[in-house]
């Protein structure tokens, strides 16, 4: 019983020495913290907590710490930003790519389905017939022929001039800065 | 002479345009929280100097990355988060054999050699600070840039890799286990 009631209490008492709380929430545990002993002694107890923890020292390392570092990094030198070396563009339209041939593949599959082979008659039998057993007589041929698959070639095509033009306007941006 | 201190942002400038010799400014103003939250992860100052020394090397060489939309010391700590990761996974798969009794041993001492007297002798820094050692490296860490970080529980999410909520949630949890550690170890209630 007691837990219950103190895992809430803890958390807006933390909340509150944060100064995490909002408005209301910071009068309603004033109040409590005037009217009530409980919530004044858990109060007390965090905020010594808090105190203390705010008061502690950080750990120093070595004198020679700075040093060493200076050292080291004297071999090296500051690497180029990654974000001049790669084109958020090229990626994006690399992935645009790919998800347009995963569409593209989606949309022709749903094409060669039967969906109108099924009657009342034994219907779970029919409901999973996916016209696997067509797929032998499936014309090839036929693929690059359909609506579906022009627009498609289409859109990579078009995607494929953009990102060319990308790639050349870069060129000459770095010819020319 | 009067000595102007630079900004963070104006030394990073600075070490971009070549002047390598600024970035010592940097390394002397971190170098206390880099090696606090190193150690925190460790509990073996050799270790934890390794790590603060690669951590300033790793920060330097990808300086250019900094893009400033967040404050260096947030950036750095999200190095120093993943240089201790990396250290501990690697020093985990060095020394898997041994350490199982090792790490039982180390922690039985961890737990005896905070007892009573010794203990009590000693100043108020110190028993925080060995109560925090006493914690797991992540509570200890969460605790550490909080109180010594002066990082906002939105930055420690992006160094630890929480959300904002989980922080605040995994903080109070911290913060009870270190009052238990204190109350167990260090006569804590006593005390106070």
């Amino acid at each position: 019983m007691r837990m219950n009631t103190e895992q809430p209490m803890e958390e807006r008492l933390w909340n509150y020495i944060d100064g995490l709380s909002s408005q209301a929430e910071k009068s309603a545990i004033e109040a409590l913290l005037t009217e009530d002993r409980e919530w004044r002694e858990k109060y007390n107890e965090l905020l010594n907590i808090h105190r203390l923890l705010d008061a502690s020292e950080l750990d120093a390392p070595s004198m020679r710490f700075t040093r060493n570092v200076m050292e080291e990094i004297a071999r090296f030198h500051v690497a180029p930003a990654t974000r001049t070396y790669i084109n958020k563009n090229i990626i994006r339209g690399i992935g645009a790519f790919f998800l347009t041939m995963i569409l593209g593949l989606t949309v022709f599959v749903l094409t060669r389905f039967n969906w109108t082979g099924g009657s009342s008659d034994n219907v779970a039998a029919k409901d999973i017939d996916l016209g696997l057993s067509k797929l032998k007589n499936v014309d090839v041929s036929k693929a690059f022929n359909g609506a579906y698959i022009t627009v498609f070639m289409l859109i990579a095509v078009v995607m494929g001039f953009i990102l060319l033009d990308l790639y050349l306007q870069r060129k000459k941006t770095a010819a020319n800065p | 002479m009067t000595h102007i201190e630079l900004t963070d942002t104006e030394i990073i400038k600075k070490v971009l345009q070549g002047e390598q010799a600024v970035y010592a400014q940097l390394v002397h103003r971190y170098q206390q929280y880099v090696f606090t939250l190193a150690f925190r992860f460790t509990d073996n100052r050799e270790d934890a100097e390794e790590i603060g020394q690669d951590v300033f090397v790793k920060a330097y060489r990808s300086l250019a990355d900094f893009r400033g939309d967040s404050k260096f010391s947030t950036w750095l700590f999200t190095i120093v988060r993943t240089s201790c990761i990396t250290f501990l996974r690697k020093k985990r798969l060095e020394t898997t054999s041994i350490d199982n009794e090792r790490t039982l041993v180390q922690l039985e001492n961890r737990e005896s050699g905070f007892n009573a007297n010794t203990v009590e002798q000693k100043s108020r820094h110190a028993m925080v600070n060995q109560a925090i050692r006493m914690l797991s490296p992540d509570d200890a860490q969460l605790i550490t840039l909080f109180y010594k970080g002066e990082q906002s529980l939105e930055e420690i999410g992006k160094i630890m890799g929480y959300d904002p909520n989980t922080i605040k949630v995994k903080l109070h949890r911290a913060r009870h286990r270190l009052k238990d550690k204190l109350e167990k170890h260090f006569s804590y209630a006593h005390e106070y």
